[in-house]
C-alpha cells in the first residue's frame, strides 16, 4: 500500500535523480538533449462546462474551456504557459491535477496514463507525485487551521505518523524561508500574502512530488515578494529536482522562469517553444501581439498602440477554423475554413505553432515556404 | 536546507508546540474569556441547568401538593416567597422543577436537530449534485409550514406528552439546520483550500472531516444556539395550547396557561413563568452572540 511507505525528506540526497522512463520521444515537442523524456505526457485533453439554465436545468450550451489540448512537459523543465484570462490555463492546470474531470483526453505520467485500468496510475498516486500551488493564497489555507497542520496534512492522509508529519511540515517551513518556531502555529490570517504564498509552496511539497504546476502562484503578490517567491522556486528547483508547470499572465516572469512557453487562446495551444527563440522570433501573430503587448523597462521600447483590440471570442460559440481569426490582421479565407494544426514550423524542429502562415501550401497568401531537406 | 542545524535551537520544543498545536478551539476559549457579558449569561445558564437538576436542594415545598387554604398567595408571602399557584402549590418549586422539562423540550429537539440536520446539510452541500436536490427539495417541503404549525400538526397526531413534543420540535427545527448547514459547506467547498486537500489525494470524508467541518462547525453551533430560545418558547406554547407537556406536571408554559385564569386576581404570580422563560431565553441568545463572536477568527 502506498499509503504507509516514507516519504523522503526533501534534502537533496534524498531525492535522487528522476528515473527517466523509457518512453520514446512524441514527434514535434521535443526539446534539446540531456534529459529529454516527457515526464507528464497530455493528449488532446478536453473539456467543455455545460452551462445549464431553463427550467428544467437543461444543458444550454458547452463553454469550450479546453479543447483538444496536447503537450510535454520534460523531466526537470519549467514550462510556462501564458495567455489572456480566460484562455483555459487553469482550467488545464485544474484538469492536469485531475482536479476536475477531463471530458476528453489522456494524461500519461512518466508513461503511465493516470486513471486507466491496466498498466495506470492511481488518482492517489498522481498527486503524490503532481502537487499544485493556488493562486489565491489566503482561500487556499484552512482558516481554522495553523499553517503548520496545512502543510502536516498531506503526508498525515498518505499514512505518515501525526507527529512525522508535523515533523516534516517543521522542516518545510524552514525550507521555503519560514521560521519554524515563529510560524508554525500561525493561522493563515496571521501571515502577509508572501508568507502565505510560502506556506502552499511547503504544503505542495509535502509529498515530495516531481512535478509542481503554479497556476498564478506570485501574480498576486506585490513585486519585490515576487521576486522573492520566484528565486525561492528556483532554489528549491535546483535542490529537489523539480519540475514545474508555470501559469501565468506576466510575459516577463515567464521569461524570467521558464525553459519552454506554450501560448493558448481560447482553450487551444497556439504556439509553444523554447522560452528564448518563442520570445525573441514568435511565429504565431497572437504570441506576436502578445509579446509586443509586454511591458518594457526600455523606454525606447514603448508600445505605441494597441497590439490587439477587443475582447477574445465567446468561447462558448468560438469562431470556426483558426480560432484567432476574428482578431487576426492576417486572416483569409483558409482561416475560416480549416483549424490549423499545431505543427512545427519548416526549419524549427523544437517548436510547434498552429497557425496557416507557418505551413507551407496551406492556402494562406503569406504560407512561408519550404525548407527543401 | 532542511538540515539538523535548522531546528537546533529548540526541535523539541517547537515539536511539541506544533503538535499540542494551539487549537482552534483553545482560541475561542480565550476570547471567551475577555467576554464579561458572554461568561455572565453562561454563568446564568449554568446556575439554572445546577438548580434544575439538583431541584430538591433549592426548594422547601413539594411542587406538586397544593393546599386550597393557601391559594394565590402574592409575592412576599412568608414560606412562599414568590406566591402560590391557583391550586395553593408553592411557585418557587414549580419553577425550579418546570425548568426540568422547559430546559429538556428546549435543548433536546435542537440537539437531536442539530446532529441531524447539520450531518444532512453537510452531506448535501459536500456531495452536491442529485443528492442535494434530494435534501434540500425535502428540506422544502417541511420549510413551507411554519415551524409552531408544524409542531402542532405532529403533536396533534401523536398525541401530547413530552417525547411527542420532543419529537415534534426536533422535526421542525430540522429544516432550519439543514437550509444553514448546507449553504455555509456550499461556499466552504469551492475555496481554493478544499481543492489542495483533494489535491493531497485524502479521501472525502477525510476532507469533510478535517477541513469542512472545523469551519461550518462554528456558525451552525451559534445559530442552534440561537434555536434553543424559541424552541422553549415553542415548547412553552405547545404546553400552553395543551399539546405538550400535561397537569399536573410542572412546565414553564403549561403553568402560564393555567394561571392564566388567575391574571387579574394576582397579575405577578401569573407572570412568573413567563418571566423564566424570557430570562432564558435570552441567555441563550446572548450566550450565540457571543459565541459568534469568539469564533470568528479573523477579528
Amino acid at each position: 500500500m502506498t499509503g504507509t511507505r516514507d516519504i523522503p525528506l526533501p534534502t537533496a540526497d534524498a531525492c535522487a535523480p528522476v528515473p527517466v522512463s523509457a518512453r520514446s520521444e512524441v514527434a514535434g515537442t521535443g526539446a534539446s538533449g540531456g534529459r529529454t523524456a516527457p515526464l507528464l505526457h497530455v493528449d488532446n485533453l478536453t473539456k467543455h462546462f455545460p452551462l445549464k439554465g431553463g427550467l428544467l436545468n437543461r444543458t444550454q450550451a458547452l463553454v469550450q474551456a479546453v479543447d483538444g489540448v496536447s503537450f510535454n512537459v520534460l523531466t526537470g523543465e519549467t514550462l510556462g504557459i501564458v495567455g489572456e484570462s480566460g484562455c483555459g490555463k487553469s482550467t488545464t492546470a485544474r484538469l492536469m491535477m485531475h482536479l476536475i474531470r477531463p471530458d476528453g483526453g489522456t494524461i500519461a505520467f512518466d508513461g503511465r496514463k493516470v486513471g486507466a485500468i491496466e498498466h495506470g496510475l492511481s488518482h492517489r498516486d498522481l498527486h503524490r507525485q503532481m502537487q499544485m500551488v493556488f493562486q489565491d493564497s489566503y482561500s487556499s489555507l484552512n482558516p481554522r487551521l495553523p499553517v503548520v497542520m496545512s502543510i502536516a496534512f498531506g503526508p498525515f492522509v498518505h499514512g505518515l505518523g501525526r507527529s512525522a508529519a508535523l515533523k516534516r511540515a517543521m522542516e518545510l517551513l524552514q525550507a521555503v524561508g519560514l521560521d519554524p518556531l515563529l510560524f508554525a502555529n500561525r493561522y493563515p490570517h496571521e501571515l502577509s500574502g508572501g508568507q502565505r504564498q510560502r506556506v502552499n509552496i511547503a504544503r505542495a511539497l509535502a509529498l515530495s512530488p516531481r512535478i509542481v504546476i503554479l497556476d498564478e502562484a506570485v501574480s498576486a503578490l506585490d513585486k519585490s515578494v515576487e521576486a522573492q517567491v520566484l528565486n525561492l522556486l528556483v532554489d528549491l528547483k535546483a535542490q529537489l529536482d523539480l519540475t514545474y508547470v508555470f501559469i501565468s499572465h506576466d510575459l516577463n516572469v515567464v521569461r524570467y522562469i521558464s525553459d519552454r512557453v506554450m501560448v493558448m487562446y481560447l482553450g487551444k495551444v497556439v504556439e509553444i517553444g523554447p522560452v528564448d527563440r518563442l520570445y525573441r522570433d514568435p511565429r504565431h501573430p497572437y504570441t506576436r501581439a502578445l509579446l509586443s503587448a509586454m511591458p518594457s523597462m526600455n523606454p525606447r521600447r514603448r508600445t505605441v498602440e494597441a497590439p490587439l483590440s477587443g475582447d477574445p471570442p465567446n468561447p462558448i460559440r468560438p469562431p470556426s477554423g483558426c480560432r484567432f481569426r476574428t482578431r487576426c490582421p492576417f486572416a483569409e479565407q483558409v482561416c475560416e475554413a480549416v483549424a490549423p494544426l499545431l505543427l512545427a514550423p519548416p526549419g524549427d524542429a523544437l517548436r510547434a505553432v498552429a497557425c496557416h502562415m507557418s505551413v507551407p501550401k496551406s492556402g494562406h497568401s503569406r504560407a512561408v515556404a519550404a525548407v527543401s531537406a | 536546507m532542511a538540515d539538523a542545524a535548522v531546528l537546533s535551537s529548540d526541535p523539541a520544543l517547537a515539536l511539541k508546540r506544533a503538535q499540542q498545536g494551539q487549537s482552534y478551539w483553545r482560541r475561542v476559549w480565550q476570547r471567551l474569556r475577555d467576554d464579561k457579558m458572554t461568561l455572565a449569561v453562561i454563568g446564568v445558564l449554568a446556575l439554572l441547568l445546577l438548580m434544575v437538576i439538583f431541584a430538591p436542594w433549592f426548594t422547601v415545598h413539594d411542587p406538586y401538593v397544593g393546599s386550597v387554604l393557601r391559594r394565590l398567595k402574592p409575592i412576599g408571602t412568608p414560606g412562599h416567597w414568590l406566591g402560590t399557584d391557583e391550586v395553593g402549590r408553592d411557585l418557587w418549586s414549580r419553577m425550579v422543577y418546570g425548568g426540568r422539562l422547559s430546559l429538556l423540550a428546549g435543548v433536546v429537539p435542537v440537539f437531536l436537530a442539530l446532529l441531524i440536520g447539520g450531518f444532512l446539510g453537510i452531506l448535501a452541500g459536500y456531495v452536491g449534485g442529485v443528492l442535494n436536490s434530494a435534501i434540500m427539495r425535502l428540506t422544502d417541503v417541511l420549510y413551507a409550514f411554519p415551524s409552531i404549525l408544524l409542531a402542532i400538526a405532529i403533536t396533534g397526531i401523536l398525541g401530547a406528552g413530552l417525547q411527542n413534543t420532543i419529537l415534534a420540535l426536533t422535526i421542525s427545527f430540522i429544516p432550519p439546520i439543514i437550509r444553514i448547514s448546507e449553504s455555509i459547506t456550499t461556499q466552504v467547498r469551492h475555496l481554493d483550500f478544499v481543492e489542495a486537500a483533494r489535491a493531497s489525494g485524502a479521501a472525502p470524508l477525510t476532507i469533510m472531516r478535517y477541513h469542512i467541518l472545523n469551519n461550518v462547525l462554528g456558525p451552525i453551533l451559534v445559530y442552534a444556539t440561537s434555536l434553543i430560545s424559541i424552541c422553549i418558547i415553542l415548547a412553552a406554547g405547545l404546553s400552553f395550547l395543551g399539546l405538550g407537556v400535561t397537569p399536573p406536571s410542572a412546565e414553564w408554559g403549561l403553568m402560564l396557561n393555567n394561571l392564566r385564569q388567575a391574571l387579574w386576581v394576582s397579575p405577578f404570580v401569573a407572570a412568573l413563568p413567563g418571566v423564566m422563560i424570557f430570562i432564558t431565553s435570552m441567555c441563550f441568545n446572548l450566550m450565540s452572540d457571543g459565541l459568534r463572536q469568539a469564533m470568528d477568527v479573523r477579528l
